[in-house]
C-alpha cells in the first residue's frame, strides 16, 4: 500500500471535464511533480488532494485513509500557494505558529517550533515583520515554513515559485528540495516549468488536457517519451516529417535524407508518412558522432546566442532543423548560410505516435 | 498647471464646508446684536439641550451598530457567502436606491407602513397583534427602525466591495492549516476587515447624527426628546424660539462630538491595521 494513492480520480465543472482517470501511487517522502500546461488539470488535482476540491468520480488515499470527503482541515495537510497567501495581519512567527494555534498546542511548543521553522528557513531575524515587509522570495520561504510548521503528512505546493524572479526562484528551489529531503515528507508541486519539474522531482506526471500522459523518472520522461506531447512539451525536439522507406531496417527519408532509426518501425509499410523526433543537444555539427551516425545536410539560417548554450537553425529543404552546441568563447558559433552536415545516432531517433488513451 | 483641476473641488470645500463651519465657530461667540459672549456656549448645558445630544448620540450608535451588522452580514451572503448572482445584482440595485431614500418621503413611506392607521399596523391588528402603544413609530425605537433603513444598505453598499477583496487562498490557507470556518473569521478575516468595518460605521454614526428631515418629518419637530437637528432647526427658523447664536452653538457641538467621533476612529484604524 503506498503513501498516497489517488484512484481512478475524474473531475468535472458542468459539461467540462477537468479531470479524467487520474490514477497515481507516491510513496513516503517521495517528490512528485505534476507537469502541463495551463488547464491541464494538475492544479485541480492538487486542490482535489488538497480538499478544495470534491471528485466527481474516485477516491484518495493518504496513509490508508480514505480522505475523499474528508474536509480540507482535517487532512493534516501543508499548502504552499503561487501568491504565498500569508496572513497579513499576522507576523512571520504568528504565520507560521498559525496551524498549531488553532490546534490548540502551549504557547512555548509553538515558540519553539516557530524558531525552528525561521531556522529552517534561514531568517531568524525576521520574526516579528509582517507579510508587506518581505520581498516575494522571503514571503515564499515564510509560506513554505508556515505549512511545514504543523508536521503535515502531506506538502503540497501549487506553482510556488511562477511569482519569482529567475535568481531565486533557482535558489528556493534548491532549499525546498534540501528541506522536502531533510524531512522525507512525500511531496507533491505543481508545475509547468519543466525544468523545476526535472530538477526537484523523483518522479513527474505529465498532464495535458485532463489526463496523464505518462509517469516517469525525469530522466525517463525527457529521454523516452511516450506520447508524441511529451516529446514536444518536455525539452525542446525537432519533430521532422519523414516518408518510410524500409520498415523492417528502420529507415526513413526526411527532406530527400534517408535516416536510420536504430530499430524496425512496428506496422510500417514503405511510402507511409511519420514524424521523426530528435533532441536538438544531441545532433552534433560535427563528427562527434563518428561515420555510422545519421547524416543530414543544410545551410544555416539562424543562430540564437543563449548565453551557456548557441542554438543553431538550420534549413533541410521544406523542414528545419535546431542543434545547439555549447558556448565557447575561443570558437565562432555558425554563421549564416554556412553549409554544415548534421550527425546524430540513429538510437537517438524517436517515432512520435498520437497521445495515449487512457 | 496640476493643481489646476483641482481648483473647483477646492472652491467646493472652501465654499460649502470650511466657510460655513467657520461662520458657525464665530457666530457661536455673538450675541443677536453681535456682541462677542459666551452665554451661547453656556447655554448648551441646560438640560433639553443636554438630554436632545444624549438622544441624538444614543440613536446615532444604536443605528450605526444595527445597521452595520445587518449590512455586513448582507454584505457577507451577497459576497463571500454563495449567493447566486443574480441575487447580488438584486441587493446591490436595491442597496443603491434605498441607502438614498431618507428625508421625508421615507418618513411618510414608514407612516404609511408603521404608523398607527399604517398598512403593517393594521394587518397585525387584524391578527390579533397590537403594536400600539407598546410600540410608536414617533418613538426612539420607531426613528432607529426608520434611520436602519437607509444605514444598511449604506453597509452593504460599502462592505461589499472590502468583502470581495478577501482572498480565497488566504482562506484555503487557514483551512489547509487545520482551522475552522469560524477560527478562519476570528484570526483573519474580521481583523482583515476591521479597518473597513470600522470606517464605515463612523460614517453611518456621522450619517444618522447628522439626520434632520426624516426625524422632523416623524416627531412634528417636537423640542422635547428631539434629535440636536431639530434643536437647530427650532432656533434659527422658529418665530418665538429663534435664537441664532444658540442653533450655532448647537451646530459647533456636533462639530466637536463629530471631530472626537472621527479621531476616535482613526485611533482605532490605526491600532487595527499597523500591519499594512
Amino acid at each position: 500500500m503506498s503513501f498516497l494513492e489517488i484512484n481512478g480520480v475524474r473531475k468535472t465543472f458542468g459539461q467540462s471535464v477537468a479531470v479524467e482517470h487520474f490514477e497515481l501511487r507516491a510513496e513516503r517522502g517521495e517528490f512528485v511533480s505534476f507537469l502541463g500546461p495551463s488547464g491541464c488539470g494538475k492544479t485541480t488535482t492538487l486542490r482535489m488532494v488538497a480538499g478544495f476540491e470534491r471528485p466527481s468520480a474516485g477516491h484518495i488515499r493518504i496513509d490508508g485513509v480514505d480522505m475523499t470527503d474528508t474536509p480540507p482541515n482535517k487532512r493534516k495537510i501543508g499548502m504552499v500557494f503561487q501568491s504565498y497567501a500569508l496572513f497579513p495581519n499576522m507576523t512571520v512567527a504568528d504565520n507560521i505558529g498559525f496551524g498549531m494555534r488553532v490546534a490548540g498546542r502551549p504557547r512555548a511548543e509553538i515558540r519553539a517550533r516557530v524558531d525552528e521553522m525561521l531556522g529552517l528557513i534561514h531568517m531568524p531575524e525576521f520574526a516579528r515583520r509582517y507579510p508587506a515587509q518581505l520581498s516575494g522570495g522571503q514571503q515564499q520561504r515564510v509560506a513554505l515554513a508556515r505549512a511545514l510548521a504543523a508536521q503535515p503528512q502531506l506538502l503540497l505546493l501549487d506553482e510556488p515559485l511562477s511569482a519569482l524572479d529567475a535568481k531565486i526562484r533557482l535558489s528556493l528551489r534548491q532549499e525546498i528540495r534540501a528541506i522536502q529531503r531533510q524531512l522525507n515528507i512525500t511531496t507533491i508541486y505543481v508545475t509547468h516549468d519543466q525544468e523545476e519539474a526535472m530538477s526537484l522531482s523523483d518522479r513527474i506526471v505529465v498532464m495535458n488536457r485532463g489526463r496523464i500522459e505518462q509517469i516517469g523518472g525525469p530522466f525517463e520522461v525527457y529521454n523516452f517519451p511516450q506520447t508524441g506531447f511529451v516529446a514536444s512539451f518536455v525539452g525542446t525536439l525537432n519533430v521532422l516529417p519523414a516518408e518510410v522507406v524500409d520498415a523492417g531496417a528502420g529507415r526513413v527519408r526526411v527532406d530527400g535524407q534517408e535516416i536510420a532509426l536504430g530499430k524496425p518501425i512496428s506496422g510500417g509499410a514503405a511510402g507511409q508518412r511519420l514524424s521523426v523526433a530528435v533532441r536538438p543537444e544531441i545532433i552534433s555539427p560535427n563528427g562527434a558522432h563518428g561515420p555510422q551516425a545519421n547524416q543530414l545536410r543544410g545551410s544555416v539560417e539562424d543562430v540564437t546566442f543563449l548565453g551557456a548554450i548557441v542554438r543553431v537553425r538550420v534549413r533541410l529543404g521544406a523542414s528545419a532543423v535546431h542543434f545547439d552546441v555549447f558556448n565557447n568563447p575561443h570558437l565562432a558559433p555558425p554563421a549564416h548560410g554556412d553549409l554544415v552536415t548534421l550527425r546524430f545516432p540513429a538510437e537517438s531517433c524517436m517515432v512520435i505516435t498520437e497521445a495515449r488513451n487512457h | 498647471m496640476a493643481w489646476l483641476g483641482v481648483v473647483p473641488f477646492l472652491a467646493f470645500i472652501v465654499a460649502f464646508l470650511l466657510w460655513p463651519a467657520a461662520s458657525i465657530v464665530v457666530r457661536s461667540f455673538l450675541d443677536q446684536q453681535g456682541r462677542l459672549t459666551l452665554q451661547n456656549i453656556a447655554d448648551l448645558s441646560q438640560p433639553f439641550i443636554v438630554s436632545s445630544y444624549i438622544y441624538t448620540i444614543e440613536l446615532s450608535a444604536v443605528t450605526a451598530a444595527v445597521g452595520g451588522l445587518f449590512g455586513l452580514l448582507l454584505a457577507y451572503a451577497i459576497t463571500v457567502g454563495g449567493l447566486p448572482s443574480w441575487a447580488r445584482a438584486g441587493l446591490l440595485g436595491f442597496s443603491g436606491v434605498a441607502s438614498n431614500f431618507a428625508g421625508i418621503p421615507l418618513a411618510f413611506a414608514f407612516i404609511a407602513t408603521l404608523g398607527q392607521l399604517g398598512l403593517v399596523t393594521q394587518w397585525l391588528k387584524g391578527m390579533g397583534v397590537s403594536l400600539y402603544p407598546a410600540f410608536s413609530l414617533y418613538s426612539f425605537w420607531g426613528l432607529a427602525i426608520t434611520y436602519v433603513y437607509f444605514q444598511i444598505p449604506l453597509m452593504v453598499l460599502i462592505m461589499a466591495p472590502a468583502l470581495d477583496a478577501m482572498r480565497r487562498d488566504w482562506r484555503e490557507a487557514a483551512e489547509g492549516l487545520g482551522a475552522t470556518g469560524w477560527q478562519y473569521w476570528r484570526f483573519v478575516g474580521l481583523p482583515i476587515l476591521l479597518p473597513a468595518i470600522l470606517g464605515t460605521m463612523a460614517l453611518l454614526f456621522g450619517n444618522a447624527f447628522g439626520a434632520h428631515a426624516t426625524a422632523f418629518a416623524l416627531t412634528g419637530g417636537g423640542s422635547q426628546s428631539s434629535v440636536v437637528t431639530i434643536l437647530i432647526g427650532a432656533q434659527i427658523s422658529s418665530d418665538a424660539l429663534a435664537n441664532p447664536g444658540l442653533g450655532n452653538a448647537l451646530a459647533l457641538g456636533m462639530i466637536v462630538i463629530m471631530t472626537i467621533t472621527i479621531g476616535l476612529y482613526s485611533w482605532l484604524q490605526r491600532l487595527s491595521e499597523r500591519w499594512k
